[in-house]
């Protein structure tokens, strides 16, 4: 195939989320040795960028979003006083994180960030994109939910991303809900109207199964950046699993730098006991990908089910029909709350 | 009827809004409308709304203030260049609402500590943020009936009702609301997120308030504290309403509320843009009651 032959030699950069994304999958209940004995292994094997913090990133602890057994801090200087070579890596949620938080996980050793809005909300970045550049971290715009927005949309957004001083911006299906042409168009949008040394990224879920060929369209369109997780550990059915990827791109040709062997063994050895559920694609996780909801909305559902008697897959369709976004985790118990109340399951609020 | 002549600084969202709010009051009269661009649409309708205008921000203003007898005015510019703002006309007497995140002056919240504040004849007082208004009369509800160790408010706002200046600064909106969640909630502990949902049609402004009381909570009188307090805001924002709960889990409880503005400037799912100019008509008109009753006056504050 000429797509193949096209690829070959291409360099592309692997950035791991089992221990932020992961976090979602696990309630976010990951110990700090448990970090350090993934980060460690990870690092060994060549991963360049491994992404640590709580799930919901930077100020994540939360009610609306659980409390890891760790503060962010606590995580990430572990680990970073750790690598040999790999970048440890933060999620930051403007509305959610802030610049103070950012200035202490750079102080515990972080070096790279991925700033995140909703595809379509890219102007409430600036302030933490620049301060992220002003201590010298590699930035990363990230677009949240970018089957939300069309082609033309999601690269005038980059634009403005790039514009505040990011260096890579990521178009990022938070919901698993995207088919390759979706990817697609949208890589190559964005790379028609970025800077040639701006990069483009894509991260992915794995709820329609299509985290690979997802990821490997993006390459094809001119993204260099690639995130997944190993034995895909994180929300929904999990992202892009990083093993089975550098599989493929060693197949195809591509350079990731990484000992293909070496994380089979960590996603084997190390994450799959990890789990509290197998991440797959099972019922729910499909609904996700289908609905085009947030990933994370998952366990959350299932508990709001358990609560109210209505299906997590009614809750997930309902949430995805009145188009909540992510951050949105409170939404769910009130539409399970509602759902409930128009099927005569409970009397009002309080009866729950 | 004699009111109090204001006037407006700031002609974006907030600021417009508050022409149709103020005009409605029977003792606020809006008179001048500040704004730094001859050209904006903001200053175009104050213009035919009646108002006097300037494009020279405040400075504008100034040599007007004493001839026209403003009394009261509204900052709806940005925290950067309230202090300014403030500073000036404090000088010429005029008490300042503060509807930007600068908080220099005390947080006010209508239905928990407006009186305080009016007795006080306070010069300076803050709106705190549009999350602010719509959850900390929820949390002070809880924390009035027993202590509450934390709270955690989340606030959805439509993506079509936040303007540019919010967008722009989303830490000092996080930054003012969690702190007034402890100060004027009396939460021990406060924290605010919020999140801007670009859905069509627009949806109306949510607010989730959790509460983490210390002990173990008393149902029926944090739930009737709570509709209590409900009612006293409904009294200047007719749209706030309670979706589901109060519900109790262990120590937390938790609130869904939602907020559908009058739809005078923004169409009504722009709760968050009413419910923050609501208060603060509701602020100005304390101050302009007591002025006009003799109970309370004004007092230039020194020039530095």
């Amino acid at each position: 195939m000429t797509a193949t032959n096209a690829l070959k030699g291409r360099k592309v950069i692997l950035h791991d989320m089992c221990l932020r994304d992961g976090m979602h999958a696990k309630r976010e209940q990951i110990s700090v040795e448990q970090m350090v004995k993934v980060a460690t292994a990870l690092d060994d094997a060549g991963i360049p960028y491994i992404q640590v913090t709580h799930g919901a990133g930077l100020g994540g602890n939360s009610l609306q979003h659980g409390f890891a057994l760790a503060s962010n801090e606590a995580y990430i200087s572990a680990v970073a006083s750790k690598m040999k070579q790999a970048k440890v890596s933060v999620l930051l949620i403007p509305g959610l994180g802030t610049m103070k938080e950012l200035q202490a996980a750079y102080d515990a050793g972080a070096r790279s960030v991925h700033v995140a809005t909703h595809c379509t909300e890219a102007d409430t970045s600036p302030q933490h994109i620049a301060f992220a550049r002003k201590l010298g971290m590699d930035t990363t715009g990230f677009l949240m939910m970018a089957h939300l927005n069309d082609a033309a949309g999601i690269a005038a957004q980059g634009k403005l991303m790039e514009s505040y001083g990011a260096h890579t911006v990521y178009v990022t299906d938070s919901a698993g809900y995207m088919l390759p042409d979706d990817v697609r168009a949208r890589v190559s949008a964005l790379r028609e109207v970025l800077k040639p040394e701006t990069e483009i990224g894509f991260h992915g879920h794995h709820n329609l199964g299509m985290g690979i060929a997802n990821s490997i369209a993006a390459i094809e369109a001119g993204a260099t950046r690639i995130d997944g997780s190993v034995a895909g550990l994180g929300a929904g059915a999990g992202n892009t699993p990083l093993e089975v990827f550098a599989a493929v791109c060693e197949r195809m040709g591509m350079d990731t730098g990484v000992d293909l062997f070496k994380i089979m063994d960590v996603a084997e050895d190390i994450i799959v006991p990890m789990m509290d559920h197998m991440v797959r694609v099972d019922r729910e996780s499909l609904t996700l990908g289908f609905a085009g909801v947030y990933s994370t909305f998952l366990l959350h559902s299932k508990r709001a089910a358990e609560r109210t008697g209505v299906s997590a897959r009614d809750i997930l369709v309902e949430l995805g029909r009145k188009k909540m976004i992510g951050g949105q985790e409170d939404m769910i118990m009130d539409t399970a709350m509602t759902l409930a109340k128009a099927r005569g399951l409970i009397k009002d609020g309080a009866a729950v | 009827m004699k009111k109090i002549r204001c006037a407006l600084i700031g002609s974006g969202n907030i600021g417009t809004d508050l022409i149709y709010k103020i005009k409605r009051s029977p003792v606020l009269e809006p008179v001048w409308m500040v704004g730094i661009d001859p050209n904006s649409e903001g200053l175009a309708r104050a213009c035919e709304m009646g108002l006097k205008t300037t494009a020279d921000g405040v400075d504008g203003l100034l040599p007007h203030v004493l001839d026209d007898n403003i009394q009261i005015a509204f900052d709806a510019t940005s925290a950067y260049v309230h202090a300014e703002n403030s500073r000036k006309l404090n000088e010429l007497g005029v008490m300042m609402i503060d509807l930007t995140p600068a908080a220099i002056g005390p947080l006010c919240v209508p239905p928990v500590n407006l009186r305080e504040h009016a007795d006080r004849v306070e010069m300076n007082v803050n709106m705190i943020s549009c999350a602010g208004q719509a959850t900390i009369p929820i949390v002070y509800a809880v924390s009035s009936v027993q202590g509450v160790e934390y709270a955690e408010i989340v606030a959805s706002l439509a993506s079509k009702s936040v303007g540019p200046g919010t967008r722009a600064n989303l830490d000092e909106f996080t930054y003012t609301t969690s702190n007034a969640i402890q100060v004027v909630g009396g939460a021990k502990k406060g924290k605010a997120l919020a999140i801007i949902n670009p859905a069509e049609p627009p949806l109306i402004m949510r607010n989730t308030i959790y509460c983490l009381t210390e002990d173990e909570p008393d149902h029926v009188r944090i739930t009737e504290s709570i509709l209590k307090m409900i009612g006293e805001v409904q009294k200047y924002v007719p749209g706030y309403r309670l979706v589901n709960g109060p519900i109790y889990e262990g120590n937390k409880v938790s609130v869904f509320m939602e907020v559908a503005g009058l739809g005078d400037y923004l169409p009504n799912y722009a709760g968050n843009l009413d419910i923050m100019t609501a208060a603060a008509t509701r602020t100005a008109e304390m101050f302009a009651e007591e002025i006009l009753a003799g109970k309370i006056k004004l007092k230039a504050t020194e020039a530095a």
